[in-house]
């Protein structure tokens, strides 16, 4: 009843409300809403996951010498091979320390020579270096753990680029989604458009007025979108936190935009198909 | 006021034109009488000069002002000072009585008060003034179109348009349209009345504008 009082008319003379008042329209943002939070939500726990792999692979390969050879000799060979950038000596104490979750204090045990190489690309290249290091010092033994957990790297990478590719397609879809909503009103309200354009309203102020319904109909379903989102990413932290070493940071602030972002794409699609409208009236 | 130079007014390339050729002067504050048989194009001339159709050859000045060679958005502000009633009316369902009146105000962006006042102003002069919150479909034809002339002179439109307003009246509901639309250009408005009625303009001698088949036949 309350769009019945002179003033709430007044400021919907295209009666908007009812032309466009259907669920249809919230809902299906709602579900695009849904689908973006879940799209950031995987390109951020992908973005997480690459950094922390990025590191772990910075060591790419850790080689264990023979017991007769000496250790700075060693690593001087090794820095010189292709594709070496460094070759890091461990010492007693490091090695010590590497053991302890698995053997306690190991400081007494007689521990062999271990070089850190670290890589100048982690490319496929890469995998030349262990045929290469056993010629340079036959009987050393290599650990080439780093160059699967680069690719594992590059493959978090592109699913985060991917989640932002479908990211951009859910707002696609939703940008399309709000163009065929605004031509069903437009088609419901064409003999008052007409009317209301023929006593000298501008194109401008007609296209404000869908655009503005629009705008709140889609900011609405994104509200609804982004609350039913994140009790679901705070369940897909849990489940993501032994891949990250830590439960997911709930991304808050992403949600909070989601429904300004619904609605401003909404206002500039509306407002664009009711002005290509118009422009075929004289 | 008005001035069509060799008008012709085609609504398709390959259609016969609605207008043919049409000459006239429309002098500000004069009050015409536009006359013809069915599809003798009253309705297009009307539209014309309503500046919701172009014309296809010829030029065309309103208020001064080309409309053959006026850009788009030049249009709306001259449209603003055009009242028009049509024929079936065309008030907004979804809106009451005083806000289909209200409306050109609205669109002109006066203010929620002013509006308001002159629209209830305007629907008394109707006679109109105790259906405010009516809504369009629980009035009477002759209701229905006092309230179509109320809206389009509530603006005080320099020009006035009217495309059989009476033909759906009987004939004391006529003479009363009529004689509002005489008001209204007694206060200074250009005003042009379509009918088919030929008493009505017998019984109110103005300027007659005689089209048959596209053609201007009379004007004087």
């Amino acid at each position: 009843m309350a769009d019945r009082t002179p003033r709430a008319r007044g400021r919907d003379p295209l009666g908007l409300k009812r032309a466009m008042a259907d669920r249809l329209l919230p809902g299906l943002v709602a579900a695009m809403a849904l689908l973006a939070a879940l799209a950031m939500a995987g390109a951020n726990a992908a973005a997480t996951m690459a950094s922390r792999w990025e590191g772990g692979a910075a060591a790419a390969m850790m080689v264990q010498l023979p017991r007769a050879i000496a250790v700075a000799p060693a690593a001087a060979r090794l820095a010189g091979l292709p594709g070496v950038a460094e070759a890091i000596p461990l010492d007693h104490d490091r090695l010590a320390a590497l053991l302890r979750p698995w053997l306690g204090d190991a400081s007494g045990l007689p521990l062999p020579g271990m070089i850190e190489l670290r890589l100048t690309s982690l490319g496929p290249a890469s995998l030349a270096l262990p045929a290469a290091i056993e010629a340079a010092i036959p009987g050393a033994q290599v650990e080439a753990h780093g160059v699967w957990v680069a690719r594992l790297s590059a493959l978090a990478r592109s699913l985060e680029a991917l989640a932002w590719l479908v990211l951009a397609l859910v707002a696609g879809v939703a940008a399309a989604m709000v163009a065929v909503a605004t031509r069903a009103g437009i088609a419901a309200r064409r003999a008052t458009i007409l009317i209301l354009h023929d006593m000298g309203a501008t194109d401008g102020t007609i296209a404000r007025r869908f655009a503005g319904r629009i705008a709140w109909l889609a900011g609405l379903g994104a509200v609804l979108g982004a609350t039913a989102a994140a009790p679901l990413l705070w369940l897909l932290g849990g489940l993501a936190a032994p891949l990250l070493g830590d439960t997911l940071a709930m991304p808050w602030l992403a949600l909070a935009a989601l429904p300004p972002a619904a609605a401003g794409i909404s206002w500039a699609t509306a407002h664009a198909a009711v002005r290509l409208w118009l422009r075929s009236l004289p | 006021m008005v001035r069509l130079e060799n008008i012709t007014l085609r609504y398709h390339p390959d259609a016969k034109p609605a207008l043919n050729g049409v000459d006239c002067h429309l002098a500000a504050g004069s009050f015409s009488w536009l006359m013809g048989p069915s599809g003798a194009g009253k309705s297009s001339f009307l539209k014309l000069l309503q500046l919701a159709v172009r014309p296809s050859a010829g030029q065309l000045y309103v208020m001064d002002r080309a409309i053959h060679t006026a850009r788009r958005h030049e249009l709306p502000g001259l449209r603003r000072r055009i009242g028009v009633v049509f024929q079936d009316f065309r008030l907004l369902p979804h809106l009451d009585v005083l806000e289909n009146v209200a409306l050109p105000l609205r669109i002109a962006g006066r203010g929620e008060r002013q509006l308001l006042a002159d629209a209830t102003e305007m629907l008394r002069w109707v006679g109109l003034g105790d259906r405010l919150k009516a809504r369009p479909e629980e009035l009477s034809g002759g209701e229905q179109q006092r309230v179509a002339l109320a809206r389009a002179v509530v603006a005080r439109p320099a020009l006035l348009l009217a495309d059989e307003p009476t033909s759906n009246l009987d004939e004391a509901q006529s003479r009363r349209v009529v004689a509002l639309l005489q008001q209204i250009h007694r206060l200074g408005s250009t005003v042009v009345v379509a009918t088919h009625n030929e008493w009505l303009a017998e019984e109110n001698p103005a300027a007659i504008l005689r089209l048959e088949a596209g053609r201007l036949l009379e004007h004087g």
